[in-house]
This record gives structure tokens, C-alpha cells and sequence, in this order.
């Protein structure tokens, strides 16, 4: 009896020792295979140069600056609304009210709706219903901004983010000790006065590890830009709001599956997809220090 | 956090105070204004294929042009209509229920059933797949891992999930599905199956995580009562901390439908594309999702297919919701029931 149980009892934790190793064993494989196949081609050249020949050849640095503006312009919305909205859900109302209730509610279903479904408000929305609006009112006549831009492609990434940002923040507000908030108020501070010299410094790394877990996840995201704003190839690089731009994760879909030589681009392609993990890594991995060391620092107060 | 934060303190009103806070309210409805009008969008563009005859189109430019993605999918979608006129008249919404999905020819046919079929077969994979590693994987974690494993454990799935869809979508592309064909030997490259498996890798994250908070939340006293009685770990593990955590275990797995049933760029990319209705599992197949992605670049806005990509967009929104919503009330209400007196 005790050796059956034993045999068991060995078999279930090594069946589930092996379920942990496959999820450990795939991130491997594809980490390895990818890093293998992308690092030879990863030269100053192809991060600085241009696609050429038909996009058979040459580099990526157009989607290279067009990520980073799409990121810069989606974090210039989204932190602030998401900050403030963390605030106001921490600070200004209680937990049981109502209208936190129904933002919390709205923050939730907003980060379950599919990225494509963002993709398809963005074009409805952003493209057609204010850009078209914006057109009308602007410059009759002229069709600018009521065609998929950066802005709108920017926007569209800022909403998709915006949970990110909402509860890191939030986390971080917890961390903010609440004799802090009572030493302020009691010295005479108001409420506003509380949050910006004693809440929002004591949580702005918090902040911080919202933005950069935004730009990452807005940075690989490629379904909510296919139509509202990101671009086959362009010759310049974008200068204004409504210009369309390259973008990293959607020049990669662009030339596995849309090349006019797959295999000729292979190197292209697997050097892109290393860019962009190197890139999303990059962000994940100073966001989970930043939040270590906010938890730590809870720890012990 | 308490309920009310400040409220033992009363200050005198200033006016600055109150327009800091009112714009601090303001912004914080953001979100909540945005979800409905992401609902009024998505259905806005969508709701006249219900009511009105569609916009008809004269010229159409792009025909052809969404054909399959990925170097090997099979069977022609699309059949090869030169600007011609498309005639719409005769569509009823009733045709969504069709079995053919043709939106690009000379008698277009907008029926939805292939891509169901397609996202569901999909989705089928990844949680068959997804589902037990993820659930046994935290159950590990969370009893049996030294703990090393288990610290160890938590960054990778951080890294699992932070790998972005497109990338997974690569791997499958040009990896994955050679060495599937290459072990298992069937037909078509890419196909439901190899959009499943790697499907699976993105739902994985979910499903540990949240198993794992289940896991996590068991009261101790159930498990010392277990072990108290003689039980040993693995017993208490299995027939003890599992059950107590089933609702939170059940929630996982449909967030994880929910996921996978959204994803597009990974099944864009892995699945063939091809919108079929057969019983195989490893046949090419095209999803919802992924129909929306590759096709609405080419449309002309506003006639019947713009349309009906919206509804097919109206539709992944209604059931992630739905999806989200049950996990979220349902399934906390259930552990509230179950634990609420334990503590």
C-alpha cells in the first residue's frame, strides 16, 4: 500500500514538475531559435539603414523610429489619463462606491476586449468618425486626417494600454504609507496638495513601471495598428500626426507573409523579430525590477 | 485601503481644490466613456446590414488582394472577379448563418459558419493544450516546487506572456510548423492545429497566473486539516487543494477561451487561412479574427463587407465581454460562498 502511494505520489509531482518544464522548455525554444537565427544579422547597418530592393534588402530603421514615435505619442496620453484615473480611484473615492465600481468595471472589460477589436474602434472612431469631422470642420475638401495616421494609430494603442497603466499605478498608491497622507493633512495640506507632495512622489516609480509596461505591450501589439495607421513601406520617415509610419511588429507580419521572396528575407525576418523581443524584454525586465523594489519597500513598513 | 480615506478630515472648500478634483473625476470616466463608445462604434458600423440596403459598390480595385496569408494555404477563397459590379441587393442577415464565406466575387457570400468553425477549432486546441499545463504547471508551483523552482517559475511566464503575439505568430510560421508536419506527417503546413499549439503558448500565462492565484487563495487550514489526517502531500494536493480551487481553475480556463478567441496576429499568420468547413483538425482554417485582420485593409468603407467585418467585430467584443464579465462576477461570487466562512 505505502509503496503504491509512493509510486504515485512520485508520478504526480513529476507529471506536474514536467507541465512547469514544457512552459519553461517552450520559452527556451522559442528565445534560442529566434536569438540563432536573428544574431548574425543584427549589424549597425540593418538598425540604421532603410529598407531596399523591393524591402528584399537593407534595414529596418524607418519601423525602428516609427515604434518609438507610436510609443512616445501613445505614453504622452495614456500615463497621464491612466495616473490620474489610479488617483482618482485610490484616493478620492472609497471602495464601495458606485461610479469606482463602474470605472473599475470599464478598466477591467478593457483589458479583455481583443486587440483587434481596438484596431476596429480605431478606424470607426479615430479615422473615420473624428478625422472625418475634423476634415469637414478644418478644410473642406481636403482628405487629411480622415485616413489612418500615426495619431490615430497612437490613440488607438493609448486605450488598448490604459488598464496596464491604471493598475500599476494603483499598486504603487498602495505602497504610499497612509500616516503620510494623515502627517500632510494634518499639518493643514489640502487633499491636492497631499497627492502631488506626498502621493505622487512616493509612487513614482510606480508610474514609471505602468509607462514601460504600456510601451511594451504597445510596442508588440500589431492588430489594433494593421488599419489605423501603420504602413507597407514608406521612403520618409513621419513628421507629422498625419503621416502613416512603419512599425516594427507589423513590418515583420509584412514580410512573413507578404514578401515578394521569403526565403531571400529570412535573415531580414528573424533579425526583426530579435529587435522586437530585445525590445520588449528590455521594457519587461526593468518594469519587473522597478516593481521589486517598490514591493520591497512595502515589506518592511 | 479603508472606505473612505479622508473623510475624517473637513477642510474649508477652496474653489482650486474643487476644479482639481471635478477634472480629476472627468478624466477618470475616460475609460468608462470609451467603453461605450467602443459598444456604439463597433455596433454603429456594423448595424446597418440589419436594416437598410448597403452602399453597393462599383468598382472594386483589390479584388484578390486578401487572399490567404502564409506561403502554402490551400484551397482558393477567393475567386477571380475584375472590376465587376457586386450586387448586394439580395443579401438578408440571414446569410450571416451561411456556410460559405466569399466576400470578394461576383455573388458574395458572407457566411459566418466556416469562421466559427475555424476560431473555435482553434481555440479547442489551444486549451486542450494550454489548459492541462497550465493548471498542473501552477499546481506544482504552488505545492510541490522547492523553492527555487518556484521562484524561478514566475519570470518565465512573465516572459512567456510579455513575448508579443506577432512574434509567436513568426515562430509558428516558420518554425513550429515544419517541425509539426515533419513529426506528425499530415498534408498542409499550416493548418488549425499548428495555429492551436501556438495559440497554446499565449494562453499558457493566463491560465497559470490565474490558476495560481485559485491555488494560492485555498485557506491553509483546509490544507493542515488534510494533512493532520493522515494525507500526504501529494493526496492533500489532489483531492483536497484542486477541488477547493476549481472555481478559480474554471476561470482561467475561460479567460484562456476568451484570449484565444481574440488573438489574431497568431492565427493570421499560422492557420492557412483558408475558410473551410471540414470535421479535420488539420485542415487550413480561418478564424473570426483573423478574417477582420486580413481583410478590412482592403474593403471599401462602408459597403456590405466593411459591414460585416464590423459585426464579426461586434461579435469577438459581445462574447470577450460576456466571457470576462462571467469570470469576473460568477466565479467570485462562488469563492466568496465557498471561502467566505473559512477565514
Amino acid at each position: 500500500m505505502t509503496t503504491r502511494k509512493k509510486i504515485t505520489g512520485f508520478l504526480v509531482t513529476g507529471f506536474t514538475a514536467g507541465c512547469a518544464f514544457i512552459s519553461v522548455a517552450a520559452v527556451a525554444w522559442i528565445i534560442g531559435t529566434i536569438a540563432w537565427g536573428g544574431a548574425g544579422h543584427i549589424t549597425w547597418a540593418f538598425l540604421s539603414s532603410a529598407p531596399a530592393e523591393g524591402m528584399t534588402e537593407g534595414g529596418i530603421f524607418p519601423a525602428i523610429v516609427g515604434t518609438f514615435m507610436l510609443v512616445v505619442i501613445m505614453s504622452m496620453v495614456g500615463v497621464p489619463v491612466g495616473t490620474i484615473t489610479a488617483i482618482y480611484l485610490s484616493e478620492y473615492v472609497g471602495r464601495g462606491s458606485k461610479f469606482a465600481q463602474a470605472i473599475r468595471f470599464a478598466v477591467n472589460t478593457l483589458a479583455g476586449i481583443p486587440a483587434i477589436v481596438f484596431g476596429l474602434f480605431g478606424l470607426g472612431f479615430f479615422v473615420q468618425f473624428t478625422g472625418g469631422a475634423m476634415d469637414r470642420v478644418l478644410h473642406p475638401g481636403v482628405l487629411l486626417w480622415a485616413q489612418p495616421n500615426i495619431l490615430w494609430a497612437s490613440l488607438t494603442m493609448a486605450l488598448l494600454t490604459l488598464p496596464v497603466v491604471i493598475v500599476s499605478v494603483e499598486e504603487a498608491i498602495k505602497t504610499v504609507p497612509r500616516e503620510l497622507r494623515e502627517a500632510s493633512l494634518a499639518v493643514g495640506a489640502t487633499r491636492w496638495q497631499t497627492i502631488r507632495r506626498v502621493v505622487l512622489p512616493g509612487c513614482s516609480s510606480g508610474i514609471l513601471t505602468g509607462a514601460i509596461l504600456a510601451v511594451s505591450r504597445g510596442a508588440g501589439e500589431v492588430a489594433p495598428i494593421l488599419f489605423t495607421g501603420a504602413a507597407y513601406f514608406l521612403p520618409h520617415l513621419p513628421g507629422h500626426f498625419s503621416d502613416q509610419f512603419m512599425e516594427l511588429g507589423y513590418h515583420l507580419f509584412i514580410m512573413t507573409t507578404q514578401s515578394t521572396d521569403v526565403e531571400k528575407t529570412m535573415g531580414i525576418q528573424y533579425a526583426t523579430t530579435l529587435v522586437l523581443l530585445l525590445l520588449t524584454f528590455t521594457l519587461n525586465f526593468s518594469a519587473i525590477a522597478l516593481r521589486a523594489r517598490l514591493r520591497r519597500r512595502r515589506v518592511p513598513a | 485601503m479603508t472606505d473612505k480615506p479622508f473623510s475624517t478630515v473637513k477642510k474649508p472648500r477652496r474653489i482650486g481644490e474643487f476644479v482639481i478634483e471635478r477634472s480629476i473625476q472627468a478624466v477618470a470616466f475616460v475609460s468608462l466613456i470609451f467603453i461605450c463608445l467602443i459598444f456604439v462604434f463597433v455596433f454603429r458600423e456594423a448595424y446597418p446590414i440589419f436594416t437598410e440596403k448597403v452602399k453597393q459598390v462599383v468598382t472594386h480595385e483589390e479584388v484578390g488582394a486578401s487572399e490567404s496569408y502564409g506561403e502554402d494555404a490551400s484551397a482558393p477563397l477567393v475567386a477571380d472577379v475584375p472590376e465587376r459590379e457586386q450586387d448586394h441587393s439580395n443579401f438578408s442577415p440571414k446569410d450571416l448563418a451561411g456556410r460559405e464565406w466569399q466576400p470578394v466575387s461576383l455573388n458574395p457570400k458572407f457566411g459566418l459558419l466556416p469562421l466559427l468553425l475555424g476560431s473555435l477549432k482553434v481555440t479547442l486546441i489551444a486549451l486542450l493544450i494550454a489548459g492541462p499545463i497550465g493548471i498542473f504547471a501552477a499546481l506544482y508551483t504552488s505545492q510541490f516546487a522547492p523553492r527555487w523552482a518556484r521562484e524561478g517559475m514566475k519570470p518565465v511566464i512573465e516572459i512567456l506572456a510579455g513575448i508579443p503575439s506577432v512574434v509567436i505568430g513568426f515562430f509558428a510560421l516558420v518554425i513550429l510548423a515544419t517541425v509539426l508536419q515533419r513529426t506528425f506527417g499530415y498534408e498542409f503546413r499550416l493548418n488549425a492545429f499548428v495555429g492551436g499549439v501556438a495559440m497554446a503558448l499565449a494562453v499558457i500565462p493566463i491560465v497559470y497566473t490565474v490558476s495560481e492565484d485559485a491555488l494560492a487563495s485555498v485557506p491553509k487550514v483546509l490544507t493542515e486539516a488534510s494533512l493532520a489526517l493522515g494525507s500526504n502531500r501529494w493526496e492533500t494536493a489532489l483531492f483536497v487543494v484542486l477541488p477547493a480551487a476549481t472555481p478559480g481553475i474554471f476561470a482561467a480556463v475561460v479567460l484562456g477561451f476568451g484570449r484565444a478567441f481574440g488573438e489574431t496576429m497568431i492565427v493570421l499568420m499560422a492557420t492557412g487561412n483558408a475558410a473551410l468547413i471540414t470535421p479535420s483538425l488539420l485542415d487550413p482554417v480561418r478564424t473570426l479574427s483573423a478574417t477582420i485582420g486580413a481583410e478590412m485593409a482592403e474593403v471599401v468603407f462602408g459597403d456590405l463587407h466593411y459591414r460585416v467585418l464590423f459585426f464579426v467585430g461586434a461579435l469577438l467584443f459581445v462574447i470577450s465581454f460576456a466571457l470576462n464579465a462571467f469570470a469576473e462576477f460568477w466565479v467570485r461570487n462562488r469563492l466568496m460562498k465557498r471561502f467566505g466562512g473559512a477565514k
